[in-house]
């Protein structure tokens, strides 16, 4: 046996305490014999098992991973394993995104009583992982640093940038609402420092509402402080009550809404987050927003933009004295080109008429993830190297994210558990990146907000979209975020997993 | 005053001249980003723009090991374990190329916690030292730009050591430092001194299209009288995300972390190490208590702005905003949130 007589290598076992565990101790008594290359850590269920500490253990230089736990259906603990299933297969299914080959990561149930299965499946996996030789690092890749530029996809409906004639009926809508005092604040869109940005707007007061504006530049989500607004909004309530009193209701918070800032809405309610009646929803349908790098790319980087007007898929730019005309075809954001939500799920005012979208309309893959799945995986380790070697940790791409609600307790942020060092290293940086990947999958409403606020222009919203296409593929088409009243896939199971099956390591 | 002209073809010649003996930090376009990597003779030219991130990691790395420590059984006695401790030297000779001449005048504005306080910050003072700055005087200031509001200007010499100028068929270089001088004298380039009005021309043509300054003499005192106006920087900072972009990309802004990673005193040991942490995170202000001075967004803006507009005036040798008004902060910004504007804000009364 090759394994017994070449070089070990690292392999990491999580096992379950109540089964694997066990069965490993049940091959051992029997004196089965097993190679050495396995370090086991005990777990109380393969529930436990987060799925960062098998990817820590892999960026780390493991050279493999086993997950073990107790036949489904028998879990001591009912359901862990049920739960570990859904997880893990997410897991494996991902991996390949960063180049580590999925091979490299198994999970697999073996009872108590299976000592000779244990045996087979630590030989098998372990002669599997000896196939494979030690693992790539990511300091040996050879770092690409330039993505080809990349053809956009085709939008899958007709993006506009013409002025929309409901804003009028939007403001009095919110005017309304601010006048009656029932809101907190409402959160929509001004201009920003130049004709070519739009910024958030806070309305406390009816007049502030004459400098919403809403068109291709209202990029950023207004979802996204949503949850700290609520918190504020319940601090305010609370000023000048006195211990005893009746806690008088916490002001809405209103929200001016794309379909994308609705559907962060949506995620947080689904997850029980934030309450619907903290929160009031003013929609209106959205016809895409602009990359506006992709203006400046045109305009040039130092260029005075004097005013932005559109008018149906043309946008006109007027910069330096000179009009340039884009078409909006080629400046929309990426998340735009596939979006079938123009129109917020869910409102407690809709401003003018509803956005068509084209029936059986199926939208492009996005370029980026076509790109990613014509690399091998040593170039997409490459790829992330190249990329993540500019990151500078400023966690703009969390603090703009709507699902982040951990805030001041990021893991990110966190000494004691210790995920992450100070080190800035490739692989430390870019497992903040998969951590924050792991925690939005089946979460993630692909608004792209991580991707626009990253001041480095790194591609980091490829990690989330990658994870999201796996969670559409195992969960028939599920996309976050479009029903308040659905359950996230990764807080429920089915007993009978439709699209998980058995993973079967060859010769156990 | 030594003059020097450098021929366009000549750079990367006088470029690999110079990396023989110095690291060369240069700009380079990494995906849609611009920034400062090492330079090694036959790398492609680098990319005369702005970079997106400020150069200060010449001086100031993001991240750096402080000390390393490691616990070793000694040899003589096993019972007894020694504690060794190792501060690696990480200064090596320098040449800063092609930052522009607002990030040069922020790295004096480093200068002011790790030089010029009561105690020399050692690893800062080796790496200053041993650093030469080239700044590419600025053709293509961006709406963002406000170097004319704080004292500055498009080919301000604070900071450099060589002003570099764009003229037809190449650059003039002018020392502006004895560092600088040193520079040119061993350059073997030709005498650039009657290109030197061609070089003005440029510099003239770039400080007319920024926006136009507005006075902010009054920063310092209307800020303290903003001080506890709390309505005013609720209002001003409710968009922002609390994230560090703004932070990391300016180049004055110093503030660190120091943290132990790896093992305590054990046989593989550990580090310390110090890294950029920024005054936008509420992390950065928590006590070991928990106590937090500074737990809303709008007490760290308000931080921010003061620090840069109010209190580093009184700290200074020259009064100086501790801003160069480089604009990255504002340009980066995921919401757009413009320091100007705050800043004009607090003036107005």
């Amino acid at each position: 046996m090759p394994v017994l007589t070449g070089k070990e290598l690292r392999i990491v076992g999580f096992l379950c305490n109540w089964c694997s565990y066990g069965g490993a101790d049940t091959a051992g008594v029997a004196r089965a014999t097993q190679p050495t290359d396995l370090r086991i850590i005990r777990v109380p269920c393969s529930g436990r098992v987060n799925p960062l500490f098998p990817l820590k253990a892999l960026m780390n230089g493991a050279d493999g991973v086993l997950v073990s736990g107790c036949h489904p259906r028998d879990c001591h603990y009912s359901e862990g394993n049920f739960y570990a299933r859904r997880r893990l297969e997410l897991l494996k299914e991902f991996l390949p995104v960063i180049g580590i080959d999925p091979a490299r990561f198994e999970y697999t149930w073996v009872s108590a009583s299976e000592g000779q299965r244990w045996q087979q499946v630590v030989t098998a996996f372990t002669e599997r992982i000896h196939k494979l030789g030690p693992a790539p690092k990511f300091d040996d890749a050879a770092p690409i640093y330039d993505m080809p530029a990349l053809a956009p996809a085709a939008p899958v409906r007709t993006l506009s940038c013409s002025p929309n004639p409901a804003l009028d009926e939007l403001k009095t809508q919110l005017r309304e609402a601010l006048a009656e005092g029932r809101l907190f604040c409402a959160v929509g869109w001004q201009q920003g420092f130049d004709a070519l940005h739009a910024t958030p707007l806070y309305m406390r007061k009816p007049e502030d509402v004459d400098k919403l504006v809403w068109g291709p530049l209202n990029v950023h989500s207004t979802a996204n402080m949503l949850f700290q607004l609520i918190k504020d909004a319940q601090a305010a309530a609370m000023v000048g009550v006195k211990r005893g009193d009746p806690v008088p209701p916490a002001k809405k918070i209103g929200l001016v809404v794309k379909g994308c800032d609705a559907r962060g809405v949506i995620e947080l309610l689904q997850e029980k987050l934030v309450d619907r009646e903290a929160v009031e929803l003013f929609a209106m349908g959205c016809n895409g927003t602009v990359n506006v790098e992709a203006i400046r790319a045109t305009i040039g980087p130092a260029a005075r933009v004097e005013s932005v007007t559109g008018e149906g898929d043309v946008l006109k730019v007027v910069a330096d004295g000179k009009e340039h005309t884009l078409s909006m075809k080629d400046v929309a954001q990426d998340k735009c080109r596939s979006c079938l939500v123009p129109n917020a799920p869910l409102f407690d005012h809709f401003a003018g008429q509803p956005v068509a979208v084209p029936e059986n309309a199926k939208p492009a893959p996005a370029a980026v993830l076509k790109y990613l799945d014509g690399l091998t995986l040593s170039e997409r380790m490459g790829f992330w190297k190249g990329q993540i070697e500019r990151c500078i940790r400023c966690h703009a791409c969390r603090n703009a994210c709507p699902m982040c609600v951990c805030r001041e307790v990021c893991v990110a942020d966190s000494r004691d558990p210790h995920w992450l060092t100070q080190e800035d290293t490739v692989t430390n940086k870019l497992f903040f990146q998969l951590i924050h990947a792991l925690h939005l999958a089946g979460r993630c409403t692909g608004c792209g907000e991580c991707n626009r606020a990253c001041p480095m222009g790194i591609p980091v919203g490829a990690l989330k979209l990658y994870a999201g296409r796996i969670v559409g593929q195992l969960f028939d088409g599920y996309s976050a975020g479009l029903d308040p009243d659905a359950k996230p896939p990764f807080l429920g199971f089915e007993v009978e997993e439709k699209n998980i099956h058995e993973r079967h390591i060859e010769g156990a | 005053m030594t003059i020097r002209f450098l021929t366009t073809d000549g750079l990367a010649q006088w470029l690999a001249k110079v990396s023989e003996t110095r690291r060369v930090l240069a700009p380079r376009k990494e995906g849609k980003s611009v920034v400062f990597r090492q330079w090694k003779a036959g790398d492609p030219e680098p990319v005369l723009a702005k970079a997106t991130i400020a150069p200060k990691a010449a001086v100031f790395p993001p991240c750096e090991t402080l000390v390393q420590y490691k616990s070793v059984k000694d040899a003589e006695d096993l019972s007894k374990t020694n504690l060794t401790l190792e501060a690696p030297t990480q200064a090596e000779p320098t040449l800063l190329f092609a930052c522009r001449p607002c990030d040069a005048r922020g790295i004096l504005a480093l200068d002011t916690p790790y030089l010029n306080g009561r105690f020399k910050d050692p690893y800062y003072a080796a790496r200053r030292a041993a650093t030469v700055v080239v700044s590419h005087t600025c053709d293509t200031p961006s709406p963002t730009c406000f170097c004319t509001w704080v004292g500055a200007g498009p080919a301000n010499p604070e900071g450099s050591d060589v002003l570099m100028t764009s003229v037809d068929g190449g650059f003039v270089l002018e020392a502006v430092s004895e560092n600088g001088e040193a520079l040119l004298a061993e350059s073997g380039l030709p005498d650039g001194a009657d290109k030197m009005d061609q070089a003005r021309a440029t510099r003239t043509n770039a400080a007319k299209r920024i926006t136009a300054r507005k006075d902010l003499s009054k920063a310092p005192e209307r800020l303290k009288a903003r001080f506890t106006d709390m309505a005013f920087w609720i209002e001003q900072t409710a968009k922002c995300l609390s994230c560090g972009a703004c932070t990391f990309m300016c180049p004055t802004c110093q503030c660190f972390t120091i943290t132990d990673e790896g093992e305590a005193a054990s046989e593989k040991g550990g580090q310390r190490l110090r890294s950029w942490d920024y005054c936008m995170s509420p992390m950065f202000t928590r006590e070991a208590s928990g106590h937090n001075p500074r737990m809303a967004k709008a007490e760290r803006m308000r931080n921010r702005v003061s620090h840069k507009y109010w209190y580093a005036t009184e700290y200074t040798k020259d009064h100086h905003f501790s801003c160069t008004g480089c604009g990255r902060c504002i340009v980066q910004c995921p919401v757009s949130l413009d320091i100007r504007e705050i800043v004009l804000k607090a003036i107005e009364e």
